[in-house]
């Protein structure tokens, strides 16, 4: 609980009681807010500089979110004061903090999918009752704006047709269009590829430039190095230290997050890849538009190795992990499990999987992984609940359950320590760490892994990494794909890299550079890094 | 079929689809703004009753509407508190209303006027007549166009018109107003709206009441427009054929005013083809009376493709934590 105001920042750095009006576009003192017995935010003091990109990172629950509630009228802090351009205001509500200048950008988007753009844009700013005019300007507007901040957009394609990329485009030009000078950005990289998460900080750059001021919560240490100029770490409510990003590093970050030390870098010895346990035959999947995804694929995995799937989102991918575990019809091919095939075919092929030793952990474990509204044990047994340690005939064993529910939870530190919960309240971590364990635990001979660490803490991602090495070591197979390149290169033992439809290269995450990987999942041989990263884009949509 | 008799199956048919356009636009602006409503047909009947009955009493037409207007008004109001207000299951709050409507009407009418739950018939000062446009009686003798404009056109309730010009008025008020943007946009997404610092409760009591007042409309046509006094259950199911017609529609204006005419044009012929033999048989009229709720049914299934309805629909909007 140290310093305030960004450290070391310029040589008329003043004490941040008497600063000028014009240094701090926001200035937070003494804030504090609690949810019942939950201090969320802690006598926080913050200082933003104007015209500066200033990252808040902390794990979930640190109180990030919250405290960017509070300026951002969603909340209304305890006690506190909050300054904007030097003058106190009392923000009660979202409407007041949009006239004060204050735009948000939040985690999940907040448009209407059926909405064009323009009718996105506008929406609670129009001028006059009937909407003509207003659009008329808004286009104007955005003509404007998209020349100003190279923000591109069409106004009349409608949300639910463009990418994720270009919604939360629609989400900055919301706020710029309602005249937000001070722009909160919330996680805004979770749901993006990483060419659109490099396109949304060249905008941000973009913006700082030409003046506005940049918030941006996150846990992503990668992004804070890259893309700010200050960040303040917030760990437990409080915020623990502010810091000049230049002057930093991610370890150090790390650490402070954490509140101890922590490997950013995966600890693992050498792999000892034994016989085949998964091998997979020219398979085909269509998608359900019956579009191939999957084009005349082959790999095997061995005992004792981890074998990554790198490549931009939306490369098939997703299809390969949902044919493989038995999610999804494959056109062709045959997917072997210790060299017998398996019958994968129906809607019940992942029963089948599962019973012959293929464990999966999906992509998205909200939507595939885990019924959020049910109690966290009932999940723990979700897919093996006519497994017979959980009861004969139709009735359910409900204490059995409980108990090795109980058990795996100390086993994965999932906290809260509560089998009783409801899924939901569990941090995604915490969610992501309910599925491991319950697949783990299986003894597979054959794990598969989609996305192990999306939208995961750091902690947790350091714990999840080390049960998947342990795994390894332990003889099993191991199928991992993630679109986090950092993660597959520190993590698989042999890199497959997937552009559209088709294994298109290995590599041997030893020896080979992120530059080469990455022109391996834009689908280019040997033309420069940037414009395969636009090409990349380009193939995506 | 010569001219006249489809002049007459079509008159019909504009007859038969005015409650059901009613109706129809009734619910859309309800489920646009994310409130399904089941209610409806208890909204039209507690209307058509409530019309009838001081139409009755005072001899007056415009006082029986403002009377079917306003109960219309009331029970909306009371399903509006049950469904936005007090987060209450949207579905179960229609129920309800139909229930109450069915009930409540039946037992007052008997209370009231002792005739068996009917109203009194109404004299022909209270109750909408038919009106007939200018010149309707002069181009009468012209052949087609004429005779289209004089049977047609000429000579419905004011209901009718009012039904029919609600079409434009909605599809206006739905795709070009700041009004119509943001019931759209709170039928799909509240926490955008919300967001945006707009009241999404406000929002959706003022679609709420706009269902009232049309469902009034739609409850007065039934008692004192096209009848003339109030019948046990006389909304018959057409409430809930309206929601057919609206889901069919994909809940746009334009296309449930087509959909309304296609199920006012089933009923039409329905009524035509009782005690007419086909094919040299006779068919009960129980069965051709079924035909047009078996053909919703059928429509409904077959042709309709995939309806996907206003996505927040159903759910009351709770802030979050």
């Amino acid at each position: 609980m140290t310093s305030n105001t960004p450290s070391g920042a310029t040589s008329a750095q003043r004490p941040s009681g008497a600063a000028d009006a014009s240094e701090f576009a926001i200035e937070l003192r003494k804030i504090n807010k609690r949810f019942g017995p939950v201090h969320a935010n802690r006598d926080i003091d913050l200082a933003i500089r104007r015209g500066s990109v200033h990252g808040i990172v902390g794990e979930n629950g640190a109180g990030k979110s919250t405290l960017m509630s509070i300026l951002y009228g969603f909340y209304t802090a305890d006690s506190g004061e909050i300054r904007v351009n030097g003058t106190t205001h009392a923000i009660t509500d979202s409407r007041h903090a949009l006239a004060l200048g204050i735009g948000m950008v939040h985690q999940h988007f907040m448009l209407v999918d059926n909405f064009t753009i323009l009718e996105n844009v506008i929406l609670g700013a129009e001028d006059k009752a009937l909407l003509g005019p207003s659009l008329e300007r808004a286009r104007k507007e955005l003509v404007r704006l998209a020349k100003d901040y190279r923000l591109d957009v069409d106004p009349d394609a409608v949300i639910e047709d463009v990418s994720v990329g270009t919604q939360q485009r629609v989400e900055i030009l919301k706020a710029l269009y309602r005249g937000a000078d001070v722009l909160i950005l919330d996680e805004p990289t979770g749901v993006l590829t990483p060419a659109e998460a490099d396109d949304l900080f060249r905008v941000l750059r973009e913006l700082r430039d030409q003046g506005k001021t940049i918030i941006l919560i996150t846990h992503k240490l990668r992004e804070i190095m890259a893309i700010t100029d200050y960040v303040s770490v917030m760990r437990q409510g409080a915020i623990v230290e502010t810091l000049k990003t230049s002057e930093t590093n991610p370890e150090q970050l790390a650490e402070l997050m954490v509140g101890r030390r922590v490997l950013l870098r995966v600890e693992k010895g050498p792999a000892h890849p034994g016989e085949v346990l998964l091998s997979v035959e020219n398979l085909v999947v269509k998608d359900d538009l019956g579009v191939t995804r999957v084009k005349d694929v082959s790999f095997t995995v061995r005992a004792g190795e981890i074998v990554g799937i790198a490549g931009v989102a939306g490369n098939g991918q997703s299809e390969l992990l949902e044919s493989v575990s038995g999610m999804r019809d494959q056109s062709a091919g045959i997917v072997r499990l210790k060299g017998k095939p398996l019958s994968l075919e129906g809607d019940d092929g992942a029963h089948r999987a599962r019973q012959a030793g293929l464990a999966h952990v999906p992509e998205d474990r909200q939507r595939m992984g885990l019924v959020t509204a049910f109690e966290e044990w009932e999940n723990s047994i979700l897919g093996y609940e006519d497994d017979k340690a959980y009861g004969k005939g139709i009735l359910l064993d409900i204490d059995a359950a409980r108990a090795q529910a109980r058990e795996r939870i100390k086993k994965f530190d999932i906290r809260p320590a509560n089998e009783r919960l409801k899924t939901a309240n569990f941090s995604g971590g915490n969610q992501q760490k309910i599925v491991l364990a319950r697949e783990m635990e299986r003894n597979p001979d054959v794990l598969i892994v989609g996305q192990p660490t999306r939208g995961v803490d750091i902690g947790a991602i350091e714990f999840i990494h080390n049960q998947i090495i342990k795994m390894r070591d332990a003889g099993k197979a191991i199928l991992l794909v993630s679109v986090e390149l950092d993660e597959i290169r520190s993590l698989a033992d042999r890199i497959l890299v997937m552009f559209d439809g088709q294994i298109v290269g290995e590599a041997d995450p030893a020896t080979a550079t992120e530059r080469d990987l990455g022109l391996m999942m834009a689908g280019i041989g040997n033309k420069a890094a940037p414009q395969a990263r636009v090409a990349a884009e380009g193939q995506r949509e | 079929m010569d001219l006249v008799i489809i002049l007459s199956t079509l008159d019909a048919t504009i007859r038969l689809s005015t409650p059901l356009l009613l109706a129809c636009l009734a619910g859309l602006y309800s489920e646009r703004a994310g409130v399904f409503d089941i209610g409806l047909e208890g909204k039209m009947l507690a209307a058509a009753f409530g019309a009838a009955a001081v139409a009755a009493v005072t001899n007056n037409v415009w006082l029986g509407l403002l009377a079917g207007v306003g109960v219309s008004l009331s029970t909306s109001a009371l399903q509006g508190a049950a469904a936005i207000t007090l987060k209450g299951n949207q579905l179960i709050a229609g129920v309800a209303i139909n229930m109450l409507a069915a009930g409540l009407t039946t037992f007052l009418g008997i209370q009231w006027f002792a005739q068996g739950g009917r109203t009194p018939a109404l004299t022909p000062d209270s109750r909408f007549g038919n009106m007939t446009l200018p010149f309707a009686d002069e181009l009468a003798g012209v052949p087609v166009l004429g005779q289209i404009y004089s049977e047609l056109i000429s000579g419905h309730n004011l209901l009718v018109y009012i039904a029919f010009l609600a079409v434009p008025i909605t599809w206006f008020v739905l795709y070009r107003t700041r009004f119509g943007l943001r019931l759209r946009a709170v039928g799909e997404n509240p926490k955008a709206v919300d967001t945006a610092g707009i009241s999404v409760i406000a929002l959706r009591y003022q679609a709420v009441l706009i269902t009232g007042l049309l469902c009034g409309l739609a409850g007065a046509f039934f008692s004192i427009a096209q009848g003339s006094g109030f019948g046990n259950n006389m909304t018959a199911g057409k409430g809930f054929i309206a929601l057919a017609a609206l889901i069919f529609a994909k809940w746009k204006p334009v296309p449930a005013m087509f959909t309304c005419l296609l199920f006012g044009f089933l009923d039409a012929l329905q009524i035509r083809l009782q005690n007419t033999d086909i094919f040299g048989v006779t068919v009960p009229v129980q069965a051709i009376q079924a035909l047009p709720y078996i053909l919703t049914v059928v429509l409904l299934a077959g042709f309709i493709g995939k309806a996907v309805g206003p996505k927040a629909g159903g759910v009351a909007y709770t802030k979050e934590r």
